[in-house]
């Protein structure tokens, strides 16, 4: 075979200026500008042996292609024209209709030929199409790649005809092998010219190609790849840690930000005063964490140095000032914490309970106000549920008290101020003014879990309070119709259910979804907003509850898809009770009986169905009717095994009772063998029938087997 | 440590009124009509008709002006050194948006006499919206060493019209800015001019509407006159319907959002005497919405433009 020329590979530059777009969304636009222009490559058939990398900084989005074709490859396509009756006439000579199709092919009538198609045969020619260049493609190619990113609110700066982007764009690069690209984006003309870092670069910087952009960006104070900027954060504020003898208090997710933050990020150290520290830590930390973007220092010991590391996006601070105003802010933001912190608890927490009736939840749902009438309900029925089934240290009074106190601090100035700081400022208030460590425990942990690894309240009132208040957010918001449709989910149902499933799981409380539910569906009607929850609602949300209880089981704790859907099928209500039958349908997979009795199970599901016999069908066996060994060996084993196995249910020992019925395995067996179910004789097939129903309706309490046998069904 | 050689420290930065001076010569050599504060209560500069109805319609326009805002709820008795019940805004409308206009706006801050070079100033995403008035923007803060001093928009909407072309709204807080210059920690002790300090001139003033919007103010006589004002408002705006030629020019319509404005601050005073409940709250608000967004639309019919009510695309 002979070698194939080599090709020309070219690389390209390509980068949308910008004013400042927001740090958080740059990870997602560069990534799926990247896929954007990847896809956009494979369609146009250009993307073989190319490799896309793409960046993004406050002011920029660059491209960086390598590899790329300069030209597509040559291709060959058959245009078909009329059909062979019209093109050729009774002696077969070419008519005009196949001479003008020759003309307007360019090729000579010679060349036609005759295809095979659906509709009969028809003329053809041949046509070279020659592959277009990189150059053609890309002017093309690259505004749209841009055009398509999805911004989650995106704004015009020139009027409504204008481009749509998320924030204005204000110069274009594009450079192919060196050469400038003719294309222009919202509205501007490419060229080969950018702007370096705003305060630290030219404003006019020629390019050739991504090696000297990069440098020649990095000498006008901007460093051009997000991990760079990462790793030069984590450098300097190590530098500092180890310069003062403290440790930076981890916090991948907002080196993250900063590193998008900044075209050219830098860390000082500020000072403040060791009086702040008298504060709780985690008001603290949150202000200097969410709102000023700064890591906390923490002493060899675990507590906070009254110091702070900022970020900035220029390379020093020679004159101190920088340092100076970044002190002076956080000082008044402290300044502002400690008033808050002292005019708030001028008052004690329960008297802002009133003033909960301004907070709105939702609309038809009422203030937080209503909202803590019914979590005072649903968390003391937990309470004396868990106390009636000998759950001694389950307290009513604490539970209805941490949860009237829950909420009051959302009336505070402390989190009127630092939102995320619900809960956790009301408990260190309720601590602050004497209330248990039961109760103040409950009111600062009751948002917990705020997602799959975040842990649960601490104890047992903690969990009532959590339980309740996102039991009744699930119930209340699906009562008036909002459910959780894709990617919308305001009220954080998902989440609320999610953390639902974690508490009663991880306390391993004992808990009946639907008697649970119907407990929250009855709090809505007897307190505000007096609303009603209509049976098939209600049935509604213990299938979105269960649903999140069928990922966890999945995804966390690693059952099979069949396994959790065999359990579930026969109920769920109680989870941890589900999750030790799931323990042992697990373990029972393993014995070599187990599988070709769920074959079996499925079998005599298929033949029930077949027959019209609804599962749970209560019909009796007649032992007289009993006409074969195999069948009697069958009906006693059956009594026998059913016996067994609810004695081991009763005692919650589930592994025993699947042991049982796997040992039915060889009585099944060869009752299949030697018994003909669908007799001539219509009360012994009746009576067969019957049997099976009764083996299906005892031994598939603990799990519906199946759901796992192979490939019997589906 | 020095000896104290001088007694008296050279004053640092500049006074409250040199601030204002600085920016209103900055903004006037930009080409703005420098407009004087409006005479009705209000939360913010937006709302001062010189932004609210003028960045509607085609016409190009540049102003710049103090608004006095006041904010009911943000007063804390004077005892709070950054909270105010009234602050200053200086307030900028360019429109068309410049292409330049973020560097035009750095310049401004040079003529405030910080040196670009020696700070940390940079652009952070915050968007603005305003429910009453059926407005809101794309934009960011503006910190200057981690301090706010300015919030930067691309108006898009205005009364619930889709702006075309489109306005940059800049608004200076001055207090804000001033205290920074001149490195006081609380706005009070801030210089307003060569003699008086902010507290001097300012303390009473918030020590007593502080003191009248949480305390003493008349809950039920403000309700009546929310209504009344929102009757000559609708009244108003009913009139001006189906008006053509001069009667259409000379209507009062100004007189109507003036009437809105009441309505906007009257609503300020309740919600601070924490008198309403959130059904309510949400109510009131699209009541004086509803006020702004007819205004607004009647507005521009009466300026001869054309109402375009397009969806605005995401």
């Amino acid at each position: 075979m002979k070698a194939a020329p080599v090709e020309k590979r070219v690389e390209l530059l390509f980068e949308v200026g910008c004013e400042e777009i927001p740090a958080g969304m740059l990870p997602k636009a560069e990534q799926e500008l990247r896929t954007n222009i990847e896809k956009l490559l494979i369609a146009e058939n250009l993307f073989d042996g190319v490799s896309v990398e793409t960046f993004g900084t406050p002011r920029r989005l660059v491209t960086w292609v390598q590899g790329l074709r300069a030209k597509q490859p040559d291709v060959e396509v058959e245009v078909t024209g009329p059909p062979k009756s019209v093109a050729y006439d009774s002696v077969g000579a070419p008519t005009r209709a196949a001479q003008s199709f020759a003309e307007k092919q360019r090729v000579h009538v010679s060349d036609l030929y005759l295809v095979e198609t659906a509709k009969g045969e028809y003329l053809a020619a041949k046509q070279a199409k020659l592959g277009r260049t990189a150059e053609q493609i890309l002017v093309t190619v690259l505004p749209r790649a841009v055009h398509d990113l999805a911004w989650p609110r995106s704004m015009t700066w020139t009027g409504l005809d204008g481009a749509r982007f998320i924030r204005p764009i204000r110069w274009i690069v594009a450079v192919l092998d060196g050469r400038p690209l003719k294309l222009s984006v919202a509205g501007i003309a490419a060229g080969r010219t950018t702007r370096g870092h705003r305060f630290l670069g030219a404003s006019a910087i020629h390019v050739r190609n991504f090696p000297d952009y990069e440098k020649k960006l990095q000498q006008n104070g901007v460093v051009i790849r997000p991990a760079r900027r990462q790793e030069k954060i984590a450098t300097e504020l190590e530098a500092h840690a180890k310069r003062g003898g403290y440790r930076v208090h981890e916090d991948a997710s907002l080196r993250m930000l900063v590193a998008y933050l900044n075209e050219y990020p830098s860390v000082i150290q500020g000072d403040f005063d060791p009086a702040f520290l008298s504060l709780p830590d985690e008001i603290l930390v949150t202000v200097m964490r969410d709102h000023q973007k700064y890591f906390a220092v923490e002493k060899k010991n675990g507590e906070l140095a009254p110091h702070f590391l900022a970020v900035i996006n220029v390379d020093k601070d020679s004159k101190g000032l920088i340092r100076a105003g970044h002190e002076r802010v956080l000082r008044a933001r402290f300044a502002d914490a400690q008033f808050f912190w002292q005019s708030d608890q001028k008052c004690r927490l329960a008297d802002y309970l009133p003033k909960l009736e301004r907070v709105t939840y939702e609309s038809r749902l009422g203030s937080y106000r209503d909202k803590v009438e019914r979590i005072r309900g649903l968390a003391c029925w937990f309470t004396e549920q868990w106390f009636n089934l000998g759950m001694l240290h389950a307290h009513v009074a604490e539970a209805d008290r941490a949860a009237e106190l829950a909420k009051c601090d959302l009336a505070t100035e402390m989190v009127r101020e630092f939102t995320e700081l619900q809960g956790i400022v009301g408990g260190l208030y309720a601590r602050a003014q004497g209330e248990s460590d039961e109760i103040a425990d409950a009111v600062y942990d009751h948002y917990r879990p705020v997602g799959l690894e975040d842990p649960i309240p601490r104890n047992l009132t903690g969990c009532a309070v959590a339980l309740a208040d996102k039991l009744d957010s699930v119930v209340g918001c699906f009562a008036v119709g909002i459910v959780p449709t894709g990617s919308s989910d305001p009220y954080a149902l998902r989440r609320a259910a999610l953390g639902i499933v974690k508490i009663i799981l991880e306390k391993k409380l004992p808990i009946s979804l639907s008697l649970a539910i119907g407990a929250a569906a009855k709090a809505l009607l007897t307190h505000k907003p007096k609303r009603g929850v209509a049976p098939d609602q209600e049935t509604q949300i213990l299938d979105f509850i269960l649903d999140r209880a069928k990922f966890v089981f999945r995804e966390r704790d690693g059952f099979a898809y069949e396994e959790v859907n065999a359990v579930f099928r026969v109920g769920a209500d109680d989870l941890v009770d589900a999750q030790k039958r799931l323990a042992a349908l697990k373990a029972i997979r393993k014995s070599k009986n187990f599988e070709p009795l769920a074959v079996s199970f499925k079998r005599i599901r298929n033949i029930l169905e077949k027959a019209n016999i609804a599962s749970g069908d209560a019909r009796q066996v007649n032992p007289a009717l009993l006409e074969n060994g195999a069948e009697r060996a069958l009906y006693s084993a059956v009594r026998e095994a059913a016996a067994k196995v609810q004695t081991h249910k009763r005692a919650g020992k589930y592994q025993e009772a699947l042991e049982t019925i796997a040992g039915l395995r060889k009585v099944v067996d060869r009752f299949f063998d030697g018994v003909m179910v669908m007799a001539e004789n219509e009360a012994v097939r009746s009576n067969r029938l019957a049997l099976l129903a009764e083996l299906l309706r005892e031994f598939t309490t603990v799990a519906d087997f199946s759901e796992i046998g192979g490939e019997e069904r589906r | 440590m020095k000896a104290k050689v001088k007694l008296e420290k050279k004053p640092q930065g500049l006074t409250f009124q040199d601030l204002i001076l600085q920016l209103s010569q900055f903004w006037m050599k930009q080409g703005c009509v420098l407009q004087q504060p409006y005479d009705v209560e209000m939360g913010a500069g937006t709302m001062h008709p010189e932004t609210f109805l003028r960045v509607l319609g085609p016409h190009a326009y540049r102003v710049g002006y103090v608004q006095p805002s006041r904010r009911p709820a943000d007063g804390r008795y004077g005892e709070n050194p950054n909270r105010l019940y009234k602050h200053s805004q200086f307030q900028v409308i360019l429109k068309p948006s410049p292409v330049d206009v973020q560097d035009i706006y750095l310049k401004s801050l040079g003529a405030m006499g910080i040196h670009l070079q020696e700070h940390d100033i940079r652009f952070e995403e915050d968007n603005w919206e305003s429910p009453t008035l059926g407005a809101w923007g794309i934009g960011w803060q503006v910190l200057l060493d981690g301090l706010e001093i300015t919030q930067f928009t691309y108006f898009q909407q205005s009364g619930g019209i889709d702006l075309d072309p489109i306005s940059v709204e800049l608004t200076y807080g001055l207090e804000r800015i001033g205290a920074f210059l001149q490195g006081t920690e609380s706005v009070y002790d801030l210089r307003w001019s060569a003699d008086m300090t902010y507290g001097q001139i300012r303390l009473r003033e918030e020590q007593q509407f502080s003191a009248y919007s949480f305390d003493r103010s008349d809950a039920s006589a403000i309700r009546s006159e929310f209504e009344l004002h929102e009757k000559q408002a609708k009244e108003l705006l009913d009139g001006f319907k189906g008006l053509e030629g001069e009667d259409r020019v000379r209507y009062p319509l100004l007189a109507a959002y003036d009437h809105c404005l009441k309505c906007s601050h009257l609503f300020n005073l309740l919600d601070a005497r924490g008198v309403i409940s959130t059904t309510e709250r949400a109510a009131l608000m699209a009541r004086v919405r509803t006020l702004a967004c007819r205004t607004a639309a009647a507005y521009l019919v009466q300026m001869g433009g054309s109402v375009s009510q397009r969806e605005v695309r995401a």
